[in-house]
């Protein structure tokens, strides 16, 4: 089953549940199979079945309550971030345990979270998140540019309220 | 601020998704400004950070199983190769055309070659490419004990481009062996592993011309064991999994 293990941890994030997670990927590789006539060979088979999952996540009752709930484009969301010294690199450099991320990644809106984990963990190009996603390629380079800046956010949040 | 125009492309710099001269100049930018290089490094810790914490779930051996038998279990349904099947069934008669055009005069050893090619466009234009599908070599490997009259390493992928999508049995002049289906970029390269004394030509020498058979293939000896790595990838990826199967045994 290829990609079994990545669609299956990206399913997980999507969901924040291992059952349900377990079910969209089950549905995936059902959708799959049943419509594999409309892959077109020679074109990006893991963006395709990225697609399929992701799909299957925002019509599930999870994603229609967290795209209904927050946005799914959030171009207007470029708040001031806090004003502090450190930097959430420098805590990152701090606590190295990777908890601290792993939080700041939970919280962020689906959309965000979604287009930092096919770009930093699954390492996609911005042409396969382009088709993975189905947006223009510059609406990639603008959402992960809010994703990245609204992780630092939370990452900043996370460290004011741990030392207050 | 003189850095900040260099800033605004910073992390599509790190993503590596500026044009080629652009990214040149950036280097040498990056290089010579520590403002751009201290800012460059922190961001490349938070990619990693996020890399590593963004690899967070595993399924269950449970639900493996389940996935197993319910998908990989029917192989004629089975969709992990199959859009490669039409693109190989040309290649299959292109190949055995070809290969019909030189049969009466090729030597013991290019035959062997035209043997590794065939059962490469055959396996992957079979309806079931592989009779193990998994991207786990500690699933594969041990799939083939009491298969196969050998043992053998499988090398790690990972940070590599290659994905193992699985393997199957295989004969070359009546000598059982091993062939392993890789993916790089959409190409799919087969590795095959036989025993070197019970193969009946002598394969001293270095891989075949891309000229003879259409593909790029490696093939050398280790441990007692002839490898053949070949696809329609670039000679450059043939050559790099080769490298990690030299590198594993």
């Amino acid at each position: 089953m290829p990609h079994f293990e990545r669609l299956y941890n990206f399913a997980c994030w999507l969901t924040h549940d291992r059952q349900e997670a377990e079910d969209l990927v089950q549905e995936t590789y059902a959708k799959a199979l049943k419509g594999f006539s409309s892959f077109r060979p020679g074109t990006n088979f893991r963006a395709w079945i990225y697609k399929i999952l992701r799909n299957a996540f925002l019509t599930s009752r999870t994603g229609l309550k967290a795209t209904a709930t927050v946005p799914l484009d959030l171009e207007d969301e470029e708040g001031a971030l806090p004003a502090v010294e450190e930097t959430p690199e420098s805590i990152l450099l701090q606590r190295s345990d990777g908890q601290l991320v792993q939080q700041a990644l939970e919280q962020l809106p689906v959309a965000y979270r979604e287009i930092l984990l096919l770009c930093e963990v699954e390492e996609m190009s911005y042409q396969e998140i382009s088709a993975t996603l189905a947006i223009p390629m510059g609406t990639v380079m603008s959402r992960l540019s809010r994703a990245r800046k609204a992780l630092r956010g939370g990452l900043q949040q996370q460290f004011v309220r741990g030392t207050n | 601020m003189v850095c900040e125009s260099w800033k605004a492309k910073l992390d599509t710099y790190l993503d590596a998704e500026l044009p080629e001269e652009e990214m040149h100049s950036f280097d040498a930018h990056v290089r010579s400004c520590p403002s751009c290089s201290a800012d460059a490094l922190a961001r490349v810790q938070m990619k990693r950070a996020i890399h590593v914490a963004g690899r967070r779930y595993t399924p269950s051996a449970e639900f493996r199983k389940r996935m197993h038998q319910k998908i990989v279990a029917k192989p004629r349904r089975s969709f992990a190769l199959g859009w490669t099947f039409a693109a190989a069934a040309v290649a299959v008669i292109v190949v055995g055309t070809l290969t019909s055009l030189y049969v009466g005069t090729r030597s013991g050893r290019d035959q062997v070659f035209s043997e590794i090619a065939d059962l490469h466009v055959a396996t992957l234009a079979s309806s079931s490419p592989v009779d193990v599908i998994s991207t786990d070599r500690h699933t594969v490997k041990p799939w083939f004990q009491g298969k196969i009259p050998f043992a053998f390493n499988l090398p790690e992928l990972q940070n590599t481009e290659f994905s193992l999508l699985g393997g199957r049995m295989t004969y070359l002049e009546q000598t059982p062996g091993a062939h392993l289906i890789y993916d790089v970029r959409k190409h799919h390269i087969s590795v095959f592993m036989f025993q070197e004394r019970s193969l009946p030509a002598k394969l001293n020498e270095s891989s075949p011309s891309p000229k003879q058979l259409t593909f790029n293939m490696e093939t050398w000896t280790q441990g007692g064991l002839r490898y053949f790595v070949i696809g329609d990838a670039s000679a450059a990826d043939i050559d790099n999994l080769a490298k990690l199967f030299k590198a594993a045994s």
